[in-house]
């Protein structure tokens, strides 16, 4: 009985960080009509970002293991990759959808710090092969290429899928592909609650995570912001006529979905310090079946679905074959949406013909 | 009984009840307006025959045979076609494809002979296309017949969709507002056209139709419904004095 | 041209080319042709569910699988009592024996997980489409990691060698002139009305369901055929040939080339396989690489490379009868 109730905690710590995930998939679901394939790697990003922030040498030194360094390690993840989630709405998502600039110098300039990286090896050759890259960019769009209009949903997908291989890949390049170890930022303790043994971890990971959802709640059913937010996932044209500024909008779905998955993803370092490059392709994944089982487009439906998935996968590990862990989750999906096509929290609507 | 049997039925969206306990009887070679008020009703009682919405309550039977339980594509087969309120061309194929379409649910060819392409195919592709191009001659757009559907202009696109309607041979063809968005001459012409594919075809038409003009000038037998009940039902002479019609169409538009 | 000579034309040009390509070419290059060619077939199969019938289905790496293991595992053990069943022939008829029986046996299993993937599938839409056939096909992968037999999650080694460039580019053309022949038909201009307008397809008698479920069962019998090939070139199988991101590439293939078109298909899975192994030599980069060039393909030209281009044109409508 206590190792189950103990598996119940577990499921729902690792399910909640899930829900973290899930939650980005859903709010950019519900903005863009997409199913951003990159989110996962975003939370990747997240968890490098956390891991280098907390070795910065300052950091380490004057705060060391406290409350004080994990807070800044998260917020800090979490800031840089809202960051992250912008660039990527601003120069993959965006152009097509609305005239943008620089497309060609933002791209350009990636390639030719990667080009820089792979030659020069030095922190000089990355700049001078941006620069190189930014100017052909900038150049071949002053002589008149621009994107298209986009039409085509499926485009849009395809794009996600090479933002994604790009992080992958570029993370790859970036941080190196071998693992690296997340350092301990909070003591690990053990918690005695009755006949229960937890460990401050999974506590830390549980309250946390339950934290962001009620902020993120808040935000989304109170603030104007939110409220917006809802609009333009309501009915995008509309929202645009009634003066609602979409663009921003949706960028600033990215962000918060960005700096949600940063938080999942240190929040898991954190129970699982091994990480690396290609570490948010499965949570990834799952999240985003996770947000199709609640219902894509619904906030409480990717927690709920966050949790079923985490709950399911920790118990069929505990109890089971864990080395059928990976299709659990796509197993649920399967059923769940035979019985319901929409999803749990989804409305079932009949199309008017 | 008649060829096409409405009984009872009753469809539901939530809480609101779009058709009530509706009943309607087309004979053999009927043409039957079907008219009301705007959400009256009418379309959805149309969805209703064709399948694409199923029966809360109530059955439908054509020629005698229960088709509310049945996919829009075997009602299809059996004999009742359609148009659409909202024109749903297949907007990448050509006029001709269009109609096409359509017409090989007539024939039966194998899925071997489409691989291989054999003789047997090919002959029967060319007697569908025979075909396609008569209708679409009937309906002057024998013309354009390689033309995208998309890229017609509206009156022309929704006598397409008359003409790929027909092609599927049905005994009851339903016309969702043929004439909506044509001016007075192409509804007269359209009118005229619908008589005759009547008389020609030997099928039994059911209209719904906003334009009163038309439905008066070419309708035996009208039905008049409100809220999803039927408030008249009569020739058009008897319905323009029914006064339960004229407060309807005053009251609610 | 009469049939019968095209494809006796197409078996001798083949067999030539079989006999001098890898001396004319080498090793290297001889086995990314083989590797393009069973990437045309698995895009031009996917194209027929995607592109055509308008079915967003990301699984194609399942049904690859399938065929994959069933032709592999039926060869590895069945194989001795085949040969020993056929002892009169001689060696390479032996092996084209075998292997037909592979690809027969491929073709069925992967038809069938196609059929079991469709029927389910049929009742949703877009993207819940698009995340259950992803599903199925990673359910189908961590499957084969847990059976033995099939080397799990070691890898299926001890595959015996069959294919080659004669057989690959042979199911190339089959496939081609297949789909081609296909959508050309009555069937094609089925699937196509389902991707135009499912509603108005229904309407006019095209039973969606039949049609949906066919061009599912269809494109993975390739899918499966193209697993087999893969297969009994490269003597190894290993899940991970098989995960996801398998699917992705194909997507990437016929999207790049430009949906519902054959072509598209094929532009695109040349395009892809070769620039990823002219990048392989900048490592991690070479992905970097491709990919940015894939999202600015998408932004600057959505429609495909070729878009709706078409080089077979379908044939000219007939004048009308008097
Ligand atoms: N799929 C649907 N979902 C919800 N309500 C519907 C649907 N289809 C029709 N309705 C409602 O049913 C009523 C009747 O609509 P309709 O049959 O289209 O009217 P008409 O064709 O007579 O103008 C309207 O109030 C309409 O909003
Ligand atoms: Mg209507």
């Amino acid at each position: 009985m206590e190792t189950f109730l103990q598996q119940v905690i577990n499921g729902i710590s690792q399910g909640s960080a899930y829900a973290l995930i899930a939650l980005g998939y859903t709010m950019v679901y519900g903005v863009l009509r997409l199913i951003n394939f990159a989110h996962g790697d975003v939370y990747m990003f997240g968890a490098f970002m956390g891991y280098y922030l907390a070795n910065i040498p300052w950091i380490e030194s004057r705060l060391g293991t406290s409350a004080a360094s994990a807070v800044f390690v998260m917020l800090g993840a979490m800031i840089l990759s809202a960051g992250l989630g912008i660039l990527i709405e601003q120069f993959a998502y965006r152009p097509g959808r609305s005239a943008t600039r620089f497309t060609l110098a933002f791209w350009f300039g990636v390639l030719g710090a990667g080009g820089g990286q792979l030659v020069g090896q030095t922190f000089a050759s990355v700049v001078l092969g941006a620069v190189v890259g930014i100017a052909v960019g900038a150049v071949l769009e002053w002589l008149g290429i621009r994107p298209v209009r986009q039409e085509s949903r499926l485009a849009l997908l395809i794009i996600a899928i090479g933002v994604s291989l790009f992080l992958e890949n570029g993370g790859q390049q970036a941080f190196g592909a071998d693992p690296k170890f997340f350092p301990q930022i909070i003591p690990t303790t053990s918690l005695n609650i009755g006949p229960l043994n937890l460990d401050s971890q999974r506590v830390i990971v549980l309250l946390v995570s339950l934290a962001l959802m009620v902020v993120l709640t808040v935000i989304v059913q109170y603030t104007k912001t939110g409220k917006a937010m809802r609009a333009v996932s309501f009915n995008l044209d509309a929202a645009k006529l009634m003066g609602i500024n979409t663009d921003r909008i949706i960028a600033f779905t990215f962000a918060l979905g960005s700096a949600l998955a940063a938080a999942g993803g240190i929040l898991v370092s954190l129970l699982y310090p091994r990480i690396d490059p290609l570490m948010g392709v499965m949570p990834g994944l799952k999240a985003f079946v996770a947000a199709v089982l609640g219902g894509i487009g619904s906030i409480p439906g990717a927690m709920i679905g966050g949790l079923i998935i985490g709950m399911a996968e920790v118990m069929a590990v505990g109890y089971g074959q864990s080395t059928y862990r990976d299709a659990i989750a796509f197993v649920i999906l399967v059923l769940i949406l035979l019985l319901r096509p929409a999803g749990i929290m989804g409305k079932g609507m009949i199309e008017k013909v | 009984m008649g060829i096409l049997d409405v009984r009872n039925c009753t469809k539901r969206f939530g809480g609101l009840i779009a058709v009530k306990a509706l009943d309607m009887c087309l004979n053999q070679g009927d043409l039957y307006g079907l008219i009301g008020p705007n959400g009256a009703g009418k379309t959805t009682v149309f969805n209703l025959i064709t399948g694409v919405y199923k029966t809360d309550e109530g059955s439908i039977e054509l020629d005698g045979r229960t088709i509310h339980r049945s996919k829009p594509s075997s009602i299809a087969s059996l004999g009742i076609s359609r148009t659409f309120q909202n024109i749903r061309l297949f907007r990448s194929m050509t006029v001709l494809e269009n109609v096409k379409v359509a017409r090989h649910m007539r024939k039966k060819q194998g899925i071997v002979d489409a691989i291989v392409h054999t003789r047997h195919l090919k002959s029967e592709e060319d007697e569908i296309e025979r075909d396609a191009m008569q209708l679409l001659k009937i309906f002057n757009l024998d013309a354009r017949a390689d033309e995208l559907a998309f890229n017609l202009p509206y009156g022309s696109q929704r006598r397409l969709e008359i003409a790929r309607a027909l092609a599927t041979a049905p005994k009851v063809l339903l016309l969702d507002e043929p004439a909506a968005g044509m001016n007075p001459q192409e509804s007269l012409e359209l009118m005229r056209l619908i008589r005759s594919i009547r008389d020609e075809f030997h099928i039994t038409i059911l209209l719904v139709e906003h334009n009163m003009k038309v439905v008066m000038g070419v309708c035996e037998k009208i039905q008049v419904i409100d809220y999803g009940e039927t408030i008249a039902l009569g020739t058009p002479r008897e319905i323009q004095g029914n006064p339960k019609v004229i407060e309807a169409y005053l009251g609610g538009a | 041209m009469k049939k019968w000579v095209f494809w006796l034309v197409a078996l001798a040009a083949l067999a030539a080319m079989e006999s001098s390509l890898r001396g004319l070419i080498g090793a290297y290059n001889y086995q990314i042709v083989i590797l393009v060619g069973i990437n045309i077939i698995l895009a031009v199969s996917l194209n027929l569910i995607n592109g055509y019938t308008g079915q967003f289905s990301i699984g194609h790496a399942g049904f690859y699988a399938v065929g994959a293991y069933t032709s592999a595992s039926l060869v590895f053990y069945g194989g001795p009592a085949i040969r020993g069943a056929t002892a009169f022939l001689p060696q390479i008829a032996q092996n084209a024996v075998l292997l037909l029986a592979g690809i027969f046996a491929a073709a069925i299993a992967a038809g069938i997980a196609g059929w079991a993937v469709g029927i389910p599938s049929l009742r949703l839409r877009g993207d819940y489409l698009a995340i259950v056939t992803l599903g199925f096909g990673e359910i189908i992968r961590v499957l084969i990691l847990n059976i033995d037999a099939i080397g799990g999650s070691r890898g299926f080694s001890g595959i015996p060698q069959l294919s080659n460039f004669f057989w690959v580019y042979l199911v190339v053309l089959i496939t081609v002139v297949t789909v081609h022949n296909l959508v050309n038909s009555s069937y094609g201009r089925a699937f196509i009305s389902i991707r135009d307008d499912e509603i108005a397809a229904e309407a006019m008698g095209v039973d969606t369901t039949r049609y949906k479920v066919m061009s599912f069962v269809i494109s993975s019998m390739f899918a499966g055929i193209a697993g087999s090939l893969f297969g009994h070139y490269t003597m190894y199988l290993h899940p991970n040939s098989f995960l996801f991101t398998t699917s992705f590439y194909l997507i990437i293939m016929i999207v790049i080339g430009g949906l519902g078109s054959i072509e598209g298909a094929i532009l695109g899975a040349v395009l892809v396989t070769v620039l990823l192994e002219v990048f392989r030599e900048f490592g991690a980069f070479r992905l970097v690489n491709f990919s940015i060039l894939l999202v600015l393909i998408m932004i600057y030209r959505p429609q495909g490379l070729l878009g709706a281009w078409t080089l077979f044109r379908p044939r000219k409508a007939a004048p009308a009868a008097k």
